[in-house]
């Protein structure tokens, strides 16, 4: 039961430094950090614990007042090191000092015949005080889910086609049985269908391809034909009122590797990739490992900036800063905080574009990997263009207007123009190829907040 | 470092925050960004690098595509100028004749057109924007080239200021500002925008039978006095094979300086539409438009600018340069992409109504625009609708 959808819009931002298909173990990181910032939803993080306590993997560290279930958990064990507090004391990082050996909490080993018996409640209890929970997302909106509600169904995207995205397919080609176990799991928590969602362009798993009791459909095309929102809104779309999760298929090992052996496996395949890596790879680390380890001995440019995540959606952090929650990827690219003489207007075979103005020429070497820095290479500017952000977001919607009726604060268009089917990483391509620079995803977030809080 | 950043760094403290010049920042600023990519870096959190174009190279794409139409121009008024005199001419002599003519009018044209721009910059505290890049050449490209030079200096002044900058600047016009610019010579100095204007005649005297009227007069002419055809009248025009097909096509014949060659428009077309600049489905749907009604009026044929064959219509006057340079101005355009093909197809549509049937104004192109400028709104919303209609329809089914 499958169908294929191509998609012919998008564009992939085809970059040097791509991770090779080895894994390194670094040394074990000294320092974790949880970062309620990596949640959008916590608007009021509460602390269970002080500096200075000592904690298993899977102790609990905060909770948010506004949805008090859903517990973020400690990564390792080890001892509460530092709680980093911002402006008005915002809570901002906790930090975890790790021991050498993990030590983990219990919550209850299944084998996989009790497992048919336990029923939605039990599951969700489990998840939700283990930490697994916040794998799962809601859309509409991308934060967190509501253990309370009843999603219309489940998507998984089993690719991902970021910019130097890590390959699901190697990285996960060990992890079968704790896939499977973790869709048995899932497929409790929805009364609708699961969705696999593969790639038609390259060989998947078959833990992907030939899972069993879901749907599983293709996708073909460019970036962004594996993000999950692309991909719902061609299966079964968000209308007002429709509630539906995600889950990436790392969120679905974790919570199989849960209800197999008890525990809060917080190990994870991470991507060190970009053109300031002398080895690109991957590394077996843990959720919100310091990248001190990581990038020490592995970086070749002196001006260079770490980001958490993809060059689209990522965020920048310090050479000995932390992995965000839900990044599989380290990314690093020079700095581009100089002057060009007339950079505006040079052709340039360099540097990548979307467009074809007068002297960009990247058009013409589709298959070049392209070493970019972080200059806007523009200021922020009025919309001018128009009907080019629709090349590269394979929907139907039309951002230009979503976007200006956020700025208007215009709830009613907002939702009338689609804001519950788009999340961040559904619009970082128009915010790259925007000629007027303005910050989209940021400006959709806002929209988002409003229509969350309004 | 580059000894013009040098420069630049050591005046930089004139214009900062409690310096003594702080009010000019943004002058420094634009200056400075014109001679070097800024130094601006992605913000912390969302897209960490970016595409290589920006709005600045976006421009000036539309102004290099406008080249070929300026330096056939100024060939063109060279051209006009001996032919109406009676002289036999080199090439380099209508080269010169015409550069006197028309490099002032663009000189004037920018460099008045900026000087509003920096003042209001100034006083509004805005960035100096890149849309007068292209506005400047296109208000001189389409002015007559015995234009005054103070009636360029007053419309744009006049364009900038009223259809721009009221409006918040750069993007957030409701009408092309070149045309406004054009609009208002049109209606506040006639005598000088139409009629025999269209050749630079100078100081000497035109041939014996010399008539200074465009086709798109000779045709509407015809019409009036009921005799004969328009081909007719075009084949016994005084300078001989002045209005033929291929001639009009080539742009040999009186006009705005950078209108007349349908040609020259052509190939900036092809620029805009290789680059992705310019929208080829509201140049193609402009066309489109003019063509149909064309034929149209010829199947009612009543009088003999009705009967004119609808291909003509494509090549005399502006309807080439103004479908191709102005009806593609992003933003006083329509904005979706369904709206763009409405939009385009309903400025072919009126400009030859406006050219055949309407008494008062032989070229219907500027107006067509103008007045679809102000409609594209409208034809945007139904589109948008439309989109919130199948989301709203998906929903309850």
């Amino acid at each position: 039961m499958s169908h294929t959808i191509k998609l012919k819009k998008g564009f992939d931002i085809n970059l040097a430094g791509k991770a090779e298909n080895k894994i390194s173990n670094a040394p074990k990181p000294e320092t974790f950090a949880i970062k309620p910032t990596d949640f959008p939803a916590i608007t009021r993080p509460k602390l269970l614990v002080e500096e200075g306590d000592t904690v298993k993997a899977g102790t609990p560290l905060i909770y948010d007042k506004m949805a008090p279930d859903v517990l973020y958990c400690s990564p390792v064990s080890g001892e509460v090191a530092e709680i980093k507090r911002g402006e008005k004391r915002k809570l901002l990082e906790l930090r975890i000092l790790a021991d050498k050996e993990n030590d983990f909490e219990d919550f209850g080993k299944h084998s996989k015949s009790d497992l048919k018996s336990l029923d939605a409640g039990k599951v969700k209890e489990t998840m939700l005080k283990s930490g697994v929970w916040p794998n799962i997302i809601q859309r509409p909106y991308g934060i967190v889910a509501n253990p309370e509600d009843a999603p219309k169904a489940i998507f998984i995207s089993a690719f991902d086609t970021h910019p130097l995205a890590p390959d699901y397919n190697f990285i996960y080609r060990e992890e079968a049985e704790a896939f499977s176990v973790g869709l048995e799991v899932i497929k409790k928590l929805t009364e609708g269908k699961v969705h696999i969602n593969i790639s038609e362009d390259k060989e998947m798993l078959k833990m992907f391809s030939q899972a069993e009791g879901v749907q599983i459909n293709k996708f073909s095309g460019k970036h962004p034909s594996g993000n999950v929102g692309v991909q719902i809104h061609h299966i079964d779309p968000i209308n007002k009122g429709d509630i539906a999760w995600t889950v990436k298929p790392y969120g679905v090992i974790q919570i199989g590797k849960l209800f197999l052996s008890g525990k809060y496996d917080a190990s994870k395949k991470v991507a060190l990739a970009g053109s300031e890596v002398s080895e690109p790879q991957y590394y077996q680390t843990f959720v919100g490992a310091s990248i001190k380890n990581i990038v020490k001995d592995n970086i070749s440019g002196d001006h260079v900036r770490y980001i958490s995540g993809n060059p689209l959606t990522g965020e920048r952090i310090d050479a000995d800063g932390y992995i965000g929650y839900y990044d599989e990827q380290i990314t690093v690219v020079p700095e581009g905080d100089f002057e060009e003489l007339l950079g505006w207007i040079k052709p340039t075979t360099s540097k990548l574009s979307f467009h074809r103005a007068i002297g960009l020429l990247s058009f013409l070497n589709k298959k070049k990997e392209y070493v970019l820095d972080t200059n806007t290479n523009g200021e922020e500017r009025a919309f001018v263009l128009t009907g080019e952000f629709e090349k590269v977001l394979p929907m139907d919607i039309l951002p230009n207007y979503l976007f200006k009726a956020i700025m208007a604060e215009d709830y009613d268009e907002m939702e009338a123009l689609g804001i519950f089917e788009l999340i961040e990483e559904d619009v970082a391509l128009c915010e790259f190829i925007d000629v007027s620079k303005h910050e989209l995803q940021a400006i959709l977030r806002k929209g988002i907040n409003l229509m969350i809080n309004g | 470092m580059n000894p013009i950043q040098k420069f630049f760094d050591k005046i930089e403290p004139l214009f900062e925050k409690g310096g003594k010049y702080e009010k000019y920042y943004t002058l420094y600023e634009g200056h400075r960004t014109i001679l070097f990519r800024p130094k601006l870096v992605t913000s912390k959190k969302g897209v960490q690098v970016r595409d290589a174009n920006d709005l600045k190279r976006t421009m000036f794409t539309v102004v290099i595509a406008m080249i070929p139409c300026l330096l056939f121009g100024i060939w063109n008024i060279g051209h006009q100028h001996f032919l109406a005199i009676g002289e036999t001419a080199t090439f380099i002599q209508k080269i010169g004749i015409g550069a006197i003519q028309a490099i002032p009018i663009v000189i004037v044209s920018y460099a008045i057109g900026l000087g509003t721009e920096f003042a209001v910059c100034v006083i509004r505290n805005h960035p100096v924007n890149e849309g007068f890049l292209v506005t400047g050449m296109l208000i001189a490209l389409i002015m007559p080239p015995s234009i005054p030079l103070w009636q360029v200096a007053l419309a744009t002044i006049f364009a900038v200021i009223i259809a721009k900058e009221v409006f918040g600047g750069t993007g957030m016009n409701v009408l092309n500002v070149a045309l406004t610019a054009r609009a208002f010579l049109y209606f506040a100095y006639p005598t000088d925008i139409s009629g025999e204007v269209w050749t630079y005649l100078g100081d000497a005297t035109a041939v014996d039978g010399y008539s200074g009227a465009t086709a798109l007069a000779v045709a509407y002419d015809t019409a009036l006095n009921g005799t004969g055809t328009v081909l007719e009248s075009f084949s016994g025009f005084w300078a001989e094979g002045m209005y033929s097909f291929k001639n009009m096509f080539l742009g040999a014949i009186p006009g705005s300086i950078g209108e007349t060659s349908t040609l020259m428009v052509l190939i900036g077309a092809a620029i805009l539409i290789a680059t992705g600049v310019g929208s080829w489905k509201i140049i193609f749907s402009v066309f489109a438009g003019a063509w149909l009604m064309g034929l149209g009026f010829n199947a009612v044929g009543v009088n003999a600018f009705m009967d004119m064959p609808a291909h003509y219509h494509l090549v005399i006057g502006g309807l080439a340069f103004g479908a191709v340079f102005m009806a593609t101005d992003p933003v006083s355009a329509a904005h979706t992409e369904t709206g763009k093909w409405i939009y385009g197809f309903l400025i072919g549509i009126l400009t030859v109504i406006i050219r055949v049937v309407n008494p008062a104004y032989p070229e219907g192109i500027m107006l067509a625009i103008l007045l679809m400028n102000v409609f594209a709104p409208l034809i945007d919303h139904y589109v948008v609708e439309s989109n919130k209609n199948r989301r709203l329809k998906r929903a309850t089914v």
